[in-house]
């Protein structure tokens, strides 16, 4: 009954050069120009596994499978089609979900239907490494699923991106998570249907958990960490199929979701466990009250356009606000009119600008901004000191010189981008009320090379674009 | 295949994934997470086999269903990775 370990050589093989595919469709996106490239061949290593699996196995119900493969396959198609770019940190997490779920359900199905996996000993038990793996992936699987629901109601904006403190979640959590190793534990032990349901079941309560109390903007660090588990969940149902093909995707997966997280939070000068332990935003903004009285420069759109039409050089920091207000296609009219004028533009962005890992760039990129003006925050952070205008679009605590200065403030020590050293900051907000997400007040806005532009980000630029033509 | 050659597979995996996401250029970096999310996909294997057995038919609905989720996934990431990186490309055009 060991069907996993009687596959024959090619099968093997066609696992392998799948999983091989996949790490080169990875390899691919080291640049723009050989990423294409490389989806394709993502492509083809997914063709070569669903074949080969098809071709390996008795199908009873080859047509209710194609059904399902066409019916998903068209709600993707369709979604990928029509999903507008600024939504794509919710489609991700809705991803996510769905990979989360299903390998719930294939973990569920391998529970009731073992022999079909080949994951039986002689006497028609579970093999105990297969529970545990089984347990295992099952358990991630439902995080992954009922984490990514919550994220993607939050990017949505179903839900409210405040954080939702439950008192005593820490000790809650802990708990939750205990019983659940535990229960896998027994499940060694005891396979009755119980212990694997209850398993399942706490796992779905604990990825809500999780998750509820991490404000909007950590969604950089949640997504990427969701993004890691579903692969790790992958890999472990890889490891109870014996399936090379999802054992190396899940590696792969589960690691780029982890050197991402990674990467957000150190662009947040944060540990990992205290985005994890949620809370940011809720408990910072205080005293901001006396500071909105401060006096600062407003400027018109006329003004702007004349200070940046004088420019050599102008440096365009755009952030979630630019996202929201969907500025980003006059962004590139106002700098094409620039272009004219003989104006140098860059865009600089911070890593953790947006709600996801390289939002800015793909707005950006979707706007037709050509990506040789775009660059990364240690590249261009040396320029500002000879830029004539720095344009804040919708950014905020990644622009805030207290994070260099002021070591009481709650982003001290956070990586930013320093527009205050240009000339003239022009800084577009909707109004002097809001603070950023960290609930800090940005020094920027009272400093006297700063002119704030209040409005709604689209509006303000396609009036600049006005004045300019 | 025996636990320990799948284990190894798995940490050899796990190093080339972080070497090659190193690699990967930040500006990809949307583009590098839904690619991720249809190869993670590959879970599909397991559906397929799932739906494919007789025996159970908790468990081939169970898998039925994954299969579509999974579909979901696939086609839905391959080709939205695709409308990103399509996005990117245009410029080389304009710049060469």
């Amino acid at each position: 009954m060991h069907e996993a370990v009687a596959q024959p050589a090619w099968v093997l093989l066609a696992y392998l050069v799948a999983g091989v595919c996949f790490i080169l469709a990875l390899r691919g996106l080291s640049s723009p120009i050989s990423s294409r490239r490389g989806n394709y061949t993502g492509m083809v290593g997914m063709a070569i596994a669903i074949v080969t699996t098809l071709a390996i196995h008795e199908i009873a119900s080859l047509w209710e499978i194609g059904v399902a493969i066409a019916v998903g396959g068209t709600i993707g198609l369709v979604t990928a089609r029509k999903i507008q770019m600024t939504a794509m940190p919710q489609l991700v997490a809705a991803f996510h979900s769905l990979v989360g779920m299903a390998a719930v359900l294939v973990g569920a199905a391998a529970f009731l239907n073992p022999e079909a996996f080949g994951i039986v000993d002689a006497a028609g038990a579970i093999l105990p490494v297969s529970r545990v793996e089984m347990g295992l992936g099952v358990a991630i699987g439902a995080i992954t699923f009922s984490g990514s629901v919550i994220a993607f109601l939050k990017l949505n904006g179903n839900m409210s991106g405040a954080p939702i403190l439950l008192p005593g979640r820490h000790v809650l959590n802990l708990a939750m998570l205990a019983a659940i190793l535990g229960l896998i534990a027994y499940f060694t032990q005891d396979q009755s249907p119980w212990v694997f349901f209850t398993a399942a079941g706490l796992a779905f309560a604990i990825g809500f958990l999780l998750i509820i109390p991490i404000g909007g903007a950590d969604m950089p660090v949640v997504i990427s960490m969701l993004n890691s588990y579903s692969g790790w969940a992958a890999a472990a149902m890889g490891f109870t199929l014996h399936n090379s093909a999802m054992i190396i995707t899940g590696a792969l997966v589960g690691s780029s979701g982890a050197i991402l997280s990674y990467i957000m939070c150190r662009a947040m000068n944060r540990s990992f466990i205290s985005v994890i332990a949620g809370g940011f935003g809720a408990v910072a903004s205080t005293g901001d009250a006396a500071a909105i009285d401060r006096p600062y420069k407003r400027g018109s759109a006329e003004d702007a356009a004349f200070l940046l039409k004088q420019a050599e050089q102008v440096i365009i920091v755009p952030g979630y606000g630019m996202a929201v207000a969907q500025a980003q296609h006059a962004l590139r009219e106002m700098a094409d009119l620039l272009k004219k004028e003989g104006v140098r533009i860059k865009y600089a962005i911070h890593p953790v600008a947006g709600r996801m890992p390289g939002h800015m760039n793909v707005l950006l990129a979707e706007a037709n901004v050509p990506y040789d003006e775009v660059f990364e925050l240690e590249d261009i952070n040396s320029e500002f000191a000879q830029t004539d205008v720095a344009f804040v679009i919708g950014a905020n605590d990644v622009t805030n010189p207290a994070a260099k200065t002021d070591k009481s403030s709650p982003i001290y020590g956070m990586p930013v981008l320093d527009v205050e050293k240009a000339r003239t900051v022009l800084f577009v907000k909707r109004s002097m009320g809001g603070v950023g997400y960290a609930g800090v007040d940005n020094e920027l806005f009272y400093r006297d090379n700063t002119m704030m532009l209040l409005a709604d980000a689209k509006k303000m630029v396609e009036e600049i674009v006005k004045q300019l033509g | 295949m025996d636990f320990i050659s799948i284990l190894s597979i798995f940490v050899l995996a796990c190093f080339v994934g972080y070497f090659v996401v190193w690699s990967v250029t930040p500006a990809l970096h949307t583009p590098l997470m839904s690619v991720t999310n249809a190869i993670s996909s590959v879970i599909i294997v397991g559906a397929l086999i799932a739906a494919a057995a007789g025996g159970s038919p908790i468990s081939k609905w169970l898998g039925l269903v994954a299969v579509g989720l999974a579909s979901v996934n696939i086609f839905g990431g391959f080709a939205v990775t695709a409308r990103m990186l399509a996005m990117y490309k245009k410029k080389e055009r304009r710049d060469a």
